[in-house]
């Protein structure tokens, strides 16, 4: 069932989707692997507020490379993911080293995340300001430059974003799997019983963490490439990182899939709306949106996936209770 | 030489200024937070439509601005209420970040209602006080009135807490919400007069800030990140500490911006914000 | 005055309190003893409306107080001074006070209340400016009485002064509860103390896993020979 689904899936661009239908399914792939991201660390009781910096660094340290360096993509993007990985531990080691939780986490990575949008606007002479950037182009008389990771096809990034999503999932269930029951625990909540019998918090903070800001770049890069356009506000500062924790909390962040549904709800919702009402009145789509999330976070805090999946259950156990009495 | 230092010390000055203005856009969140422990990140937002309700009242309506200012205190002032009772409140029980992601999604959908009611072109309400030239530096009008509204609005904030039987009952619950009946308090008033001042205090920030800047349905995420950073180095409901925070913050940015460029004084305050919560995440003058 | 017929409630599932009856005149002082777990302090929560009485009826001076909001028992004449003092640590003991008249009806007569508490506990007088969380035990039991005082109640409920406290300072709290008693101060108190409070009070019910098993006049139950074997350590 589970590998029918991905098979149409996979299958379905081929089957003559236009090109807008097309890239839609790319961008719910895109940030549903984003908010993948997120949700890993953000499941655990580590709200970061800060992901549009990851999100930001894998961006621009790719385009830029490339433009004033010459540097393809291939050697970018590690430089990126580096680079990537040494901010989140500047900021990670020690929020989990003195327990920095709960809002004051929030707050700090928050802080974070205007650092990145503000450098980038300051470096206006390389970054272009909040204009944005462009990567220089390799298509002028080709289709395609695996050097440069450009390509004008949208079936050949709807293939490179699926297998990067596709690896998304299989890391939360690694995640998953590698930790036992009590060091999810641990990290959630009961961080002093877990000290106590000799667990490393701090370590296991420090390295979902990681992962979470590691994989967050890499959909950076996948989306500057893919747009061929970056700009400091939507890949970095508060606006773009609430839009990741608020599409995670949409879908469901403690279910796998979760994210990847509030990715797809959030974008067919503004698409739709979009269709519905126009261009003309500006912010309904928005209007409508915020509204949403806050009713679902007030009476739903585990998200559209997470409900359906806990009323399921629930109708399963009532079923089997009422066959064993 | 003479005249750089001439400069330095006109963004120090300003930044002295600056830091009236930060100071008051803290004062209420601080408030709101240091007594009912949750974090408005629709703050901000809050203020900017209390910028619309100045500009509707002087523009619109063709109000004096006095009229108009009291207005747009009196609209926040309404907003802040309301959401407390619908939106805070069903969400006290809830787990803290919750409370934090809820007014997140208010943060959106005011930005949307703005955009949707008052259009996305930039706005103001005509009126731009001068600079005031002393000797050879040149100061903002509107920073100095701004500087000396958050004065008065600190001093009174201190008596009204410290003399009042409401101010003792506010600075009381925060230390014990369970027992408050036993005073003959009703805890859920409390919470929606002080949600009511914090949103005054927005408001009153909301009319200085008008004076000095375009009004825009995005405006508040320009100052919202560093009310937050002032609020929690200050100490989360900490006034006095909110107040000096509030000041250094100021200095950082204008005095980095002075050297440098704006966003770089922005990214220093920020940094050095981080630093400081590694180093003392209970605020400036919290204690360890 | 007060007046409880077959009171039930508890906390979820969990009943603390069954079919509870009990009365406090004016002027008396009645304590409510027992141990650890039996529905004490339950029992003065559900006067105070800090929690629903299940099932029965609560009367003060022939008022029902079933369904009165908790912030509104004081305008009944009721103060209650929680189990562990629960004062507001960062406030000053004056303040702490103040907030004890808070109800608009209690405000007028703020100062000379508050010069009859300090002639009560003259120890408050000496450090009304001083943060109640850096108050000793004993101090902070005068101030969260003194307190409850303020708001000038008919009856005030005492959940265990003296719990905690080193004996001499259980003396003291004693002292004032005699002498509350003596300046006509309604008063129902919940003691484990047996002894102490059997000696200050007028009566006394005895409560065991949440009912009442014995009641009376406090030197007959000082003479019961259940109470002398379980309570009194004879």
């Amino acid at each position: 069932m589970k590998w029918a689904a991905l098979v149409v899936l996979a299958l379905a661009p081929l089957a003559g989707m236009g090109n807008y239908p097309l890239h839609l399914l790319i961008m719910c792939l895109l940030w549903g692997f984003v908010y993948t991201s997120w949700a890993i660390m953000g499941r655990l009781g580590m709200v970061s507020l800060g992901h549009g910096a990851f999100l930001g660094i894998g961006a621009y340290v790719v385009v830029l490379l490339w433009n004033h360096a010459g540097i393809s993509p291939w050697l970018g993007t590690p430089i990126a993911l580096v680079l990537t990985a040494v901010v989140a531990f500047v900021i990670g080691y020690p929020c989990f080293r003195f327990k920095i939780v709960g809002h004051y986490f929030a707050l700090v990575t928050l802080a974070l995340t205007e650092v990145a949008r503000l450098v980038i606007v300051a470096l206006r002479d390389q970054t272009g300001g909040s204009l944005g950037a462009t990567p220089n182009t390799a298509l002028a008389d080709s289709a395609w430059s695996l050097g440069a990771l450009q390509f004008s096809s949208k079936l050949i990034w709807f293939y490179i974003i699926l297998v990067a999503w596709l690896a998304g999932l299989w890391i939360w269930g690694r995640v998953d799997r590698s930790m036992t029951r009590l060091a999810l625990e641990a990290i959630s909540q009961e961080e002093d019983a877990a000290a106590s019998v000799g667990m490393n918090v701090t370590r296991l903070k420090l390295g979902v963490t990681l992962l979470s800001a590691l994989m967050t770049c890499f959909g950076g890069v996948l989306y500057a490439q893919y747009q061929l356009y970056v700009n400091p506000e939507t890949v970095s500062g508060i606006g773009i990182s609430l839009q990741i924790v608020f599409g995670a909390i949409v879908g469901g962040m403690f279910v796998r899939l979760g994210p990847t549904v509030g990715a797809a709800i959030t974008l067919l919702l503004a698409e739709v709306l979009r269709l519905a009402i126009g261009h003309d009145v500006h912010g309904l789509d928005t209007t409508i949106y915020g509204l949403m999330l806050v009713l679902f976070i007030i009476f739903m805090p585990k998200g559209i996936l997470g409900a359906i999946l806990e009323a399921l259950e629930k109708r399963r156990a009532a079923k089997t209770a009422a066959a064993t009495a | 030489m003479q005249v750089f230092d001439i400069f330095l010390l006109e963004a120090v000055v300003n930044g002295i200024l600056l830091g009236g203005i930060l100071a008051l856009l803290a004062l209420g969140l601080n408030l709101v937070f240091g007594v009912i422990d949750v974090v408005w990140i629709c703050y901000a937002e809050l203020i900017m439509l209390g910028m619309y309700a100045v500009y509707y009242g002087h523009n619109v309506f063709g109000w004096p601005l006095w009229l108009a200012l009291v207005f747009g205190v009196a609209v926040v002032a309404v907003l802040g209420a309301l959401l407390h009772q619908f939106v805070i409140r069903p969400v006290l029980a809830a787990e803290p970040i919750n409370q934090l992601l809820v007014t997140g999604g208010v943060l959106f959908f005011l930005q949307a209602v703005a955009t949707l009611a008052f259009g996305i072109e930039f706005k103001n309400i005509g009126i731009r006080l001068p600079q005031l030239s002393v000797g050879e530096m040149y100061l903002s009008v509107a920073r100095l009135i701004a500087f000396l509204v958050a004065l008065a609005g600190m001093i009174g904030m201190y008596l009204f807490l410290t003399r009042s039987y409401l101010g003792t009952a506010i600075r009381a619950i925060s230390q014990d919400r369970a027992i408050m009946p036993l005073m003959g308090v009703n805890p859920n008033r409390i919470f929606l007069i002080t949600s009511a001042l914090g949103g005054g205090l927005a408001g009153l920030a909301a009319c200085l800030l008008v004076l000095q800047y375009d009004i825009h349905p995005a405006i508040g995420l320009t100052f919202g990140p560093i009310t937050f950073m002032v609020c929690v180095m200050g100490g989360l409901g900490n006034m006095i500490g909110g107040f000096i925070a509030a000041f250094i913050f100021a200095q950082f940015i204008s005095v980095g911006g002075f050297f440098l460029h704006i966003e770089w004084g922005y990214v220093i305050a920020f940094v050095f914000f981080i630093g400081m919560m590694f180093w003392r995440p209970q605020g400036i003058l919290g204690s360890k | 005055m007060l007046k409880l017929s077959n009171v039930s409630a508890g906390y979820g599932s969990f009943q603390a309190l069954f079919d509870t009856s009990l009365e406090v005149n004016a002027g008396e002082t009645v304590a409510v003893i027992g141990p650890n777990g039996a529905g004490k302090t339950t029992l003065l929560r559900v006067i105070s409306r800090l929690i629903d009485a299940s099932a029965g009826e609560m009367t003060m001076e022939a008022r029902s107080l079933n369904t009165v909001p908790s912030h509104e028992v004081i305008a009944y004449g009721i103060a209650h001074v929680p189990e562990n003092r629960r004062l507001f640590p960062r406030l000053s003991v004056e303040d702490n006070l103040r907030m004890g008249a808070y109800v608009p009806s209690a405000r007028a007569n703020f100062a000379e209340r508050l010069e009859r508490v300090y002639a009560l506990f003259p120890r408050m007088k000496e450090r009304r400016k001083q943060l109640a969380g850096t108050l000793s035990g004993g101090e902070q039991q005068m101030c969260a009485i003194g307190r409850a005082l303020m708001s000038g109640p008919k009856l005030l409920l005492l959940d265990e002064p003296s719990a905690g406290l080193a004996p001499v300072v259980v003396q003291a709290i004693f002292e004032v509860v005699r002498k509350m008693s003596a300046e006509g101060y309604t008063v129902l108190i919940v003691e484990q103390n047996v002894q102490q409070v059997l000696k200050v009070a007028d009566r006394a019910y005895l409560l065991e896993t949440g009912r009442i098993k014995l009641s009376g006049r406090a030197d007959e139950l000082r003479e019961n020979d259940a109470i002398k074997k379980s309570y009194l350590g004879l």
